[in-house]
């Protein structure tokens, strides 16, 4: 590995950490989108700040753009606020117009710099080193690590003071509120650090993979965990897994970093909401069939319970009695049998001492629903365990 | 002209996709549509439009129905399989566009003008291919109007109906990610989804009846179409699409603050003279608590005692009296029979209203 491959994986790293960890609160906020907005709408942000300082490098654009981020926070809360359309509607309105501005006004006034749309949507990480920080002579490194690597250690010192702040805002505004901790200066504190940090991260990486970058981890680690902590832990893991496994794809492709790096994410997340053990698809698509089998079942003990005529038990009778096509009640009768609840003999179906006993249990729940009655049956059966 | 149709399709549409509350699922599909172009363009080779537009068409549906599992097989919300959906597609599509770039197909170039469009690009025949969609979507729009009508207030009630709710949401969302892939080349994957909603967001200010919506939202969006191509050929090296959804931006804008139903203006206008009446009512209701005291509800009483009162200025002592409910004579104000019944009812007004609130 050459060093600028280093330094490039090193700004992957920490770009996918310190963008993690809003991405976290955001998901867990129902605001994933307005990250989006934010990283359109800093364009407007930057060329005027451009204007001002005519230096692609001074602090001021990222001080501007993180202003014109916060403006769009405010923007889309005012719109919101006078009820005439709903959240998601001002999102998407606020921010293409904001973006339009950038464009019209990079096409109007800045053609002859090195500015221009592309670089600012998609940027290149791969120029990233070449851009260095020159402090009285010496050579310090590549710029984007340090500016990446202040706003993320501002992210952290952040986190660690406010953490407990952010979780109860996060889960509970009202008790937030009743507590002395207002929703309000959280939310404009989050959303001050998720533009600033979208604004160092977009010139390293372009805006659309800060926007991977900040969701997809927090929702994959979402599909794997309820903590909060573990969640923070989990979505900086994998940030920087894709980072690093991304950055190699694209050297193998010849590909663009950025593009790679959001790829692999999705793979990940892929991965992950087909397997995840407990809220993955296809344990989901499991448990509802799990589940509807087990209705089944207490239907079929329920119509068994009802009946003592001999003639309606008859298995072929009950075929056509709940109307069920001939897999699925050959799939619950083996069920029933498998668990000792009925015994057939001559192709007549009753129930056994078990299953009379399971039947009468399901049906006080079901009248009851108290859930003290289905405790001990919370083990063997889906069903019960909601 | 091409614009023209384009916004008038994106605004028909777009009323669905406000109305169902997917005003950002443009957005995403917008982004989800890349991937789909590039690998067109890889497994073809070659740039015909049409091609690319129907990779774009899949994998937006494929982008759609992920999102649309996302959020129903597990707990994560819309916003988050949204933004998902959106910058994953992209990515794997800006992956796909650069390794198309290092291979060596001389037809690559112009494949990024869908990432911003420019519709000067737009031919004869593109334009044809929109007329077709719109006249189609037209159709179909027509046919199944009551189905989409109620689909749209009332989903369970339509299922109760026994209309088939997952085929006609279906072709609902088909045609809205058709209309994204349509102005995917004029105006680009950023601005695509403002196309979509402005026009309608724009429209709904204006009326509460679906009919007219989508009409008057086809009307905006045809108008910003026409007027920001127009805008954007005077000037040099500005991009349509930017303009485009700023004029859309500017009928927002206008239609927020002036219709008079819901408008920002009217709403205002109407807080004032609620809040004056308000006052009126108060000053009223004083007065009327020192006249019950007395035996001649018309005996005067010195202006001053309403002092330590808030709500009375000059103002509202002629509003009163104009009304005919108070006398004034220099310094003494009474109340009138008529004013004493007034404010009697006002009180009585008051308790029924409460009582009905319940």
């Amino acid at each position: 590995m050459t060093a600028p491959q280093i330094e490039i994986q090193l700004i992957a790293v920490v770009v996918a950490i310190a963008c993690a960890i809003p991405g976290v609160f955001l998901v867990l906020r129902k605001m994933a989108l307005i990250s989006d907005a934010i990283s359109h709408s800093i364009l407007p942000g930057i060329v005027l700040g451009f204007f001002l300082t005519h230096d692609l490098n001074s602090p001021w654009l990222i001080l501007m753009a993180a202003v014109t981020g916060v403006i769009t926070v405010v923007l889309v809360e005012a719109i919101q606020k006078t009820g005439l359309v709903k959240e998601d509607t001002a999102i998407g309105l606020v921010f293409p117009a904001l973006f339009s501005i950038g464009v019209i006004l990079i096409a109007k006034n800045a053609n002859d710099v090195h500015l221009d749309v592309d670089a600012v949507l998609l940027g290149e990480l791969a120029f990233a080193p070449f851009d260095r920080l020159l402090l009285f002579g010496a050579d310090l490194g590549p710029k984007s690590l340090w500016v990446m690597g202040i706003i993320l250690l501002c992210t952290l010192v952040l986190l660690f003071l406010f953490f407990k702040e952010l979780k109860v805002s996060t889960f509970d505004a009202g008790l937030s509120s009743a507590l002395g901790i207002s929703p309000i200066v959280m939310h404009y504190g989050l959303m001050s650090v998720s533009s600033i940090t979208v604004v160092g991260a977009f010139d390293a990486v372009g805006a659309i993979l800060v926007v991977a970058l900040m969701i997809a981890p927090a929702a994959t680690a979402y599909l794997l965990t309820s903590d909060l902590k573990k969640m923070i832990g989990l979505s900086i893991g994998f940030g920087v897994a894709s980072a690093l496994l991304g950055y190699w794809t694209a050297h193998l492709l010849d590909a663009s970093i950025s593009g790679a790096m959001t790829t692999v994410l999705g793979l990940v997340f892929l991965g992950v909401y087909l397997f995840a053990p407990r809220k993955g698809l296809i344990s989901v698509l499991y448990r509802q069939r799990q589940q509807r089998t087990e209705v089944s079942l207490l239907t079929f003990l329920l119509h068994l319970n009802n009946h003592e005529d001999s003639n309606e038990r008859h298995i072929n009778h009950l075929n056509e009695h709940i109307n069920w096509q001939k897999v699925r009640s050959k799939t619950v009768l083996d069920l029933a049998l498998k668990n000792n609840m009925i015994s057939i003999e001559d192709d007549i179906v009753s129930l056994t001492s078990k299953g009379k006993e399971f039947t009468e249990l399901a049906l006080e729940y079901i009248i009851t629903n108290k859930d003290e009655k289905i405790e001990p049956m919370k083990d063997d059966f889906f069903l019960f365990r909601g | 002209m091409g614009t023209a149709i384009l916004g008038a399709i994106c605004g028909m549409l777009g009323s669905f996709a406000v109305l169902r509350k997917q005003s950002l699922l443009g957005d995403a599909i917008s982004h989800a549509a890349l991937p789909g172009i590039a690998l067109a363009f890889l497994i073809t080779g070659a740039k015909d439009t049409n091609i690319l537009l129907l990779g774009a068409l899949v994998s937006g549906l494929i982008g759609t129905f992920w999102i649309r599992g996302m959020i129903t097989k597990t707990h994560l919300k819309t916003d988050t399989a949204l933004g998902l959906i959106l910058s994953l597609f992209f990515g794997f599509g800006m992956l796909l566009l650069t390794f198309i770039q290092k291979q060596p197909n001389a037809n690559q170039a112009g494949l990024d003008k869908y990432l911003f469009g420019q519709a000067a690009t737009l031919v004869e025949k593109d334009v044809w291919l929109m007329a077709t969609v719109t006249g189609i979507c037209l159709i179909v729009l027509l046919l199944f109007w009551k189905e989409f009508k109620i689909m749209l207030f009332d989903a369970d009630f339509t299922k109760t109906l026994g209309f088939n709710i997952r085929f006609i949401d279906i072709l609902i969302t088909f045609f809205i990610v058709l209309a994204i892939v349509l102005g995917l080349q004029t105006v680009g994957v950023v601005l695509m989804s403002a196309m979509l909603l402005a026009p309608a967001a724009a429209a709904r200010q204006w009326t509460n009846r679906l009919s007219v919506m989508i009409f008057l939202a086809a009307i905006f969006g045809a108008f910003s179409g026409v007027m920001g191509t127009a805008i954007s050929a005077t000037q040099n090296n500005l991009s349509t699409g930017p303009v485009i959804v700023l004029v859309a931006a500017v009928f927002v804008i206008v239609s927020f603050i002036f219709p008079p139903g819901r408008g920002i203006l009217f709403r205002q206008l109407r807080f004032r003279k609620n809040r004056r009446d308000l006052k009126l009512q108060k000053t009223l209701q004083f007065m009327h608590s020192i006249a019950v005291t007395h035996e001649n509800i018309e005996h005067p009483h010195s202006i001053m005692i309403l002092n330590n009162f808030q709500g009375f200025t000059k103002k509202t002592l002629q509003k009163l009296e104009e009304k005919d409910w108070i006398t004034l004579s220099g310094q003494q104000w009474a109340l009138t029979q008529k004013g004493f019944h007034s404010a009697e009812n006002l009180y009585n007004q008051q308790l029924s209203d409460d009582s009905t609130a319940d």
